[in-house]
């Protein structure tokens, strides 16, 4: 649990570095580890310092001991409680809310077993108001949400028909701000329902391929800097739907351990085999490649058909941006394909918005399969696939979306027309680049001051993704109402979307974001935390370890 | 007393363990010597495996780091995907410019559209795009988040109170993509070791859930209720064998209820017989024909006068009829509100964008203010399908109902290929006449049981008498044409 110890690295990772740093001898790297948490201390490559241009500053502050044993003691009393309730409903001492099984059918076998549900009548159910908030406005920077009370301890809401006006938005994934309904968006988008109506009724095999379709893919090319591309209508589908197009029996998925439910669901759909290393640690990574190769498939040690590695490229649970420069060294060294879904880094990270790729200064044609979805930077819906024309060609005749799923509606895709261009410059404007420095700058500046005010907050520094560490579930819903009472936003999540102790707010900055919003949200993040305690962080705050590796960053960038 | 009894009966057992020791140091004094060796070693040998390092079975190799090395560097994978050569006839999709509706340009030429699912010609109501217009006044195109964090918006519970209402269930809910819906509803509610029975014509949504959700799967033949009971009864007989297990196995059937893929209807009044019978679940796939079979367009519920809380879970998409995007699941709440924390494409995927909701709300409204559309969309059905019939070397393949019907050849010619060759000459001669009709596209490899290739031939209530005549006399020319 220390900094990187160099002096453990065999003669054989010193000949790879060697061999790496013929390739990129003007890349530099500084790699600063605090300590983890749930993290396991990666023993670093010499490598990485040569494989990155720029600092990469990512940190996983460990639980601290006190907190964690709170935290399980958290819940045993709710688990506790959980079940004098339970008892109590059984006995008809407490009116149930739930739903029954129709009378005529009591004596099936029961849809659902009593303990799957224990979590969620017992415990989500007390601070289920915390999720699902109706919003009526734009999703922007600022929201209107619709006021909901419950009579019944969140079992049912009723709207009480207010409005509650300008939350600021820390919670949607509008990273570059295109939720917008006026402006060359959505005069846009209008004007192509206007034309075109808002359904397609047809899959893009059959009679659903508009010119519009064609024109987005053309346009995802040019952006990704890649060969081809093609577009799906749902981020969520394009991976579950893609995957199995592209591997089968025979063939080896590594996946990251925290990688999204949609590649989960993808690699198992397509019949391969399954190997899991941890999260973003690349000797893990190897170990399991090199076994892979040396052993061959289980049982009859055949070789692997083909070996596809899946990484996101912001991990949006723990706000942390994939190590690419030593995926790809690793990909090339043992021939291994490269499945990179940009799901939240796609406009959102890189000088120039094109993603992970982009930021790390790489080339696009060393992914092999470039995916991400337009759901966040680009304030529509859907995802693509990019990589060269032989991939792109394949799935238009094999991906399960362009055969059985309806193609994406005209207005939607003329959003991530328009806004793609915007991002490029394209449209004759700087607005785009303005957007993705407002961006950067709110970053940096959103998650110093949580830094500073003390909090734990996971990931890198260049993520605008932000999760501050809670840890107690009882505070995972005092945090949100406290927020929402200060007209504030905010998501968020615990078991099972993180590990049971882990439970966090998380918060998603925006180019829309203005720093005097920022501001206002910062206050009162610091208020709730000092309400509830929320300041855990050990690490001194000012001219501290931490500030000092920044201002050491910096000089090296001079 | 008792008392006493136990501390005598506790002196002589110690008293006898004290015997036992003695008599276990004289042994050792008698043994001969090559058993005392004998036993050392298996006691060394035992505390070795305590102490030696585990392994696992995959990693025991002998193989030195050169050798790894010679390895890794020998291994080839495949390529990625296989080559795709130039001319694959499905490469190149028909381009479609301006919008898919009642005219359609496909390839640069203007033709009537026998080919989109908009049943009931609300693609091009200008009620659904100035209610659409409206909400991205209102809310911008995209939800930027999932229905949990800041995803849902009033439309979204409106869409969901609507569609259960007029489905009349306890409860909707809406997933962004149609193919998702029942896809991840399956998944939801059926897990490892339960078992689904399942129509073999299921279409490739359902069939990805089922995949999805581990369970065991029985395939019955298409709209054989008698298969569908043997199965049912086979179970029976195994469930006896082993009562306690059979108490926590879930069970369900899944149905289209107007299938895509063969164009028929599935006998629903049959399959809740059956479910009370063998107590089994029904799962209900509607995509085809909600907003199109039934007095108001309920679906094959309405059709068949089914009481719709029979059926425990219907799912449908709102990208034909509904001619919006996304798709629904409705039924009792009891089940339905299960997906809001198990759905995978509900919880994990953004939401469905606002403008959308709000078109398949007015498209709703439409279906509701004018229930007779239903009536003229069944007439024009049933007018298609009987003009279509005795057309030279084509079969017309589904009910007089279904508004997608499938011609298929009478005659293959042995080989897939040369058959969609033939089909898709039949298509191209018709969109030279300004008849845009399409091939039923299928992934061959994937598919549980292929479907034999077939165009598909759409009737919408847009399509009036004439042009309808016109498209069988231009697909009858075509067949004696090309089929000779």
């Amino acid at each position: 649990r220390s900094f990187p110890n160099q002096s453990s690295l065999t003669q054989r990772e010193l000949h790879f570095d060697r061999e790496l740093a013929k390739h990129r001898i003007t890349a530099w790297s500084v790699c600063i580890f605090t300590s983890y948490s749930s993290f396991p201390p990666q023993n670093h490559h010499a490598s990485c310092t040569l494989l990155y241009k720029k600092p990469f500053v990512e940190s996983f502050e460990e639980t601290p001991l006190l907190v964690a044993v709170l935290t399980y003691m958290g819940y045993g009393i709710l688990t506790i409680f959980g079940y004098l309730r339970d008892f109590l409903r059984d006995w008809k001492f407490e009116k149930c809310h739930l739903a029954r099984e129709r009378e005529e059918q009591k004596d099936f076998v029961p849809l659902y077993q009593d303990f799957e549900n224990f979590y969620t009548r017992n415990l989500y159910m007390r601070i289920r108001d915390n999720w699902n908030r109706p919003i009526c406005s734009v999703p922007g920077a600022k929201m209107d949400l619709v006021e909901r009370v419950t009579p019944d301890y969140n079992w049912t809401f009723e709207h009480t028909g207010n409005v509650l006006k300008d939350v600021i938005n820390m919670g949607s994934y509008n990273y570059l701000g295109f939720a917008e309904n006026t402006g060359t968006c959505a005069d846009a988008a209008s004007e192509c329902t206007v034309k075109y109506g808002v359904g397609v009724s047809s899959t893009r095999q059959e009679i659903g391929n508009l010119d519009k379709h064609e024109e987005l893919e053309k346009l995802v090319a040019g952006f990704l800097g890649v060969e081809s591309s093609m577009a799906f209508g749902m981020g969520f589908a394009t991976n579950s739907m893609n995957i199995p197009a592209l591997t089968g029996k025979g063939c080896l998925i590594l996946s990251d351990e925290l990688n999204h439910a949609s590649l989960v669901l993808g690699a198992r759909l397509s019949g391969s085999t399954i190997r899991v290393f941890k999260h973003n640690n690349m000797q893990s990574l190897e170990k399991l490649l090199r076994d892979a190769i040396v052993h061959g498939q289980p049982r009859t040690h055949r070789p692997w058909k083909k070996i596809l590695i899946l990484v996101e490229g912001i991990y949006s649970m723990e706000g942390s941006i994939v190590r690419l420069p030593e995926v790809i060294a690793l990909k090339k060294k043992y021939e291994a394909y490269l499945y990179l879904d940009e799901a939240h880094s796609i406009g959102a990270l890189g000088p120039r918005g094109r993603g992970v790729v982009d930021y790390f200064g790489l080339d696009p044609s060393d992914v092999d399969i470039m995916m991400g979805t337009f759901t966040k930077s680009f304030g529509a819906a859907g995802g693509y696939i990019g990589g060269k024309k032989e991939l792109i060609d394949y799935l238009r005749l094999h991906s399960h979306s362009a055969i059985h799923a309806t193609s994406m509606s005209p207005p939607i895709t003329q959003q991530i027309i328009t806004s793609m261009k915007c991002i490029m410059g394209e449209d004759g404007t700087t607005l785009g680049q303005e957007r993705l420095c407002q961006l950067s700058e709110n970053t940096t500046y959103f998650r110093r001051r949580l830094h500073e005010m003390g909090f734990i907050i996971y990931g890198n520094n260049d993520s605008p993704v932000v999760p501050l560490m809670l840890y107690m579930p009882a505070k995972i819903g005092s945090v949100s109402r406290f927020m929402l009472k200060r007209n504030i936003g905010t998501v968020v999540v615990g078991f099972p979307a993180t590990p049971i102790i882990e439970s966090r707010a998380r918060f998603c900055v925006s180019a829309a974001h203005t720093r005097e919003m920022l501001d206002k949200a910062l206050n009162a993040i610091s208020e709730v935390g000092d309400l509830l305690q929320l300041k855990y962080s050990r690490k001194n705050r000012h001219g501290s370890e931490g500030t000092d590796c920044f201002s050491f960053l910096e000089s090296h960038q001079d | 007393f008792e008392l006493l009894f136990h501390s005598r009966d506790s002196v002589k057992m110690a008293a006898g363990q004290q015997w036992v020791l003695v008599e276990m140091v004289q042994a050792f004094y008698e043994a001969p010597a090559y058993h005392l060796i004998l036993e050392g070693i298996l006691i060394l040998w035992i505390i070795r495996l305590l102490f030696s390092k585990t392994y696992k079975l995959q990693e025991r190799s002998d193989l030195t780091e050169k050798e790894k090395e010679e390895l890794i560097e020998e291994w080839q994978p495949e390529p990625l995907v296989p080559l795709v050569s130039k001319d694959h006839p499905s490469l190149n999709y028909d381009v479609v410019t301006g919008p898919p509706s009642h005219r359609i340009i496909v390839n640069g030429k203007e033709c009537i559209n026998f080919a989109s699912f908009n049943f009931l010609g609300l693609l091009d109501s200008e009620r659904v795009k100035l209610k659409a217009l409206s909400s991205l006044k209102k809310y911008g195109v995209g939800t930027c988040g999932p229905r949990g964090f800041y995803g849902t918006f009033d439309v979204h519970l409106e869409l969901e109170e609507r569609l259960a209402k007029f489905m009349r269930t306890e409860e909707a809910i809406i997933y962004s993509y149609g193919f998702a819906t029942i896809a991840s509803a399956i998944p939801a509610y059926s897990k490892r070791g339960d078992i689904v029975f399942v129509d073999e014509a299921a279409c490739f949504s359902i069939q990805k859930g089922l995949q999805a959700s581990r369970s065991f799967v029985k395939y019955f033949k298409h709209n054989d209720m008698e298969d569908l009971e043997r199965l049912l009864k086979e179970q029976e007989i195994e469930d006896q064998k082993n009562p306690r297990k059979a108490r926590v196995i879930r069970r369900f059937i899944v149905v289209e209820g107007l299938y895509i893929n063969t164009a028929d209807i599935c006998p629903l009044p049959e399959l809740v017989k059956l479910k009370y019978k063998y107590k089994v679940r029904i799962f209900l796939e509607e995509s085809m024909s909600f907003g199109v079979l039934g007095e108001h367009g309920r679906g094959v519920t309405e059709h068949f006068g089914v009481n719709i809380d029979d059926i425990d879970l219907i799912s449908a998409n709102m990208e034909n009829a509904l001619a919006s995007i996304g798709g629904f699941c409705c039924g009792r709440s009891f089940v339905i509100d299960h997906q809001r924390l198990s759905g995978q494409g509900y919880c994990f995927s953004a939401s469905l964008p606002p403008m959308l909701a709000s078109a398949a709300i007015e498209a709703l409204n439409i279906m509701e203010e004018d229930p007779g559309i239903f009536r003229v969309l069944q007439d024009k059905c049933k007018h298609m399908h009987k003009a279509l019939q005795g057309t030279p070397g084509l079969k017309t393949v589904g009910e007089p109902l279904t508004p997608a019907l499938h011609l298929q050849l009478e005659n293959s010619t042995g080989s897939r290929t040369n058959d969609l060759k033939l089909l898709r000459a039949i298509v191209d001669y018709s969109l030279d006449r300004q008849i845009a009709l399409t091939l039923a596209r299928y992934l061959d490899k994937e598919e549980r049981f292929l479907p034999p290739p077939s165009i598909r031939v759409v009737v919408t209530v847009e399509q009036t008498q004439e042009e309808m005549e016109k498209a069988a006399q231009c697909i009858r020319e075509a067949a004696v044409k090309i089929l000779k």
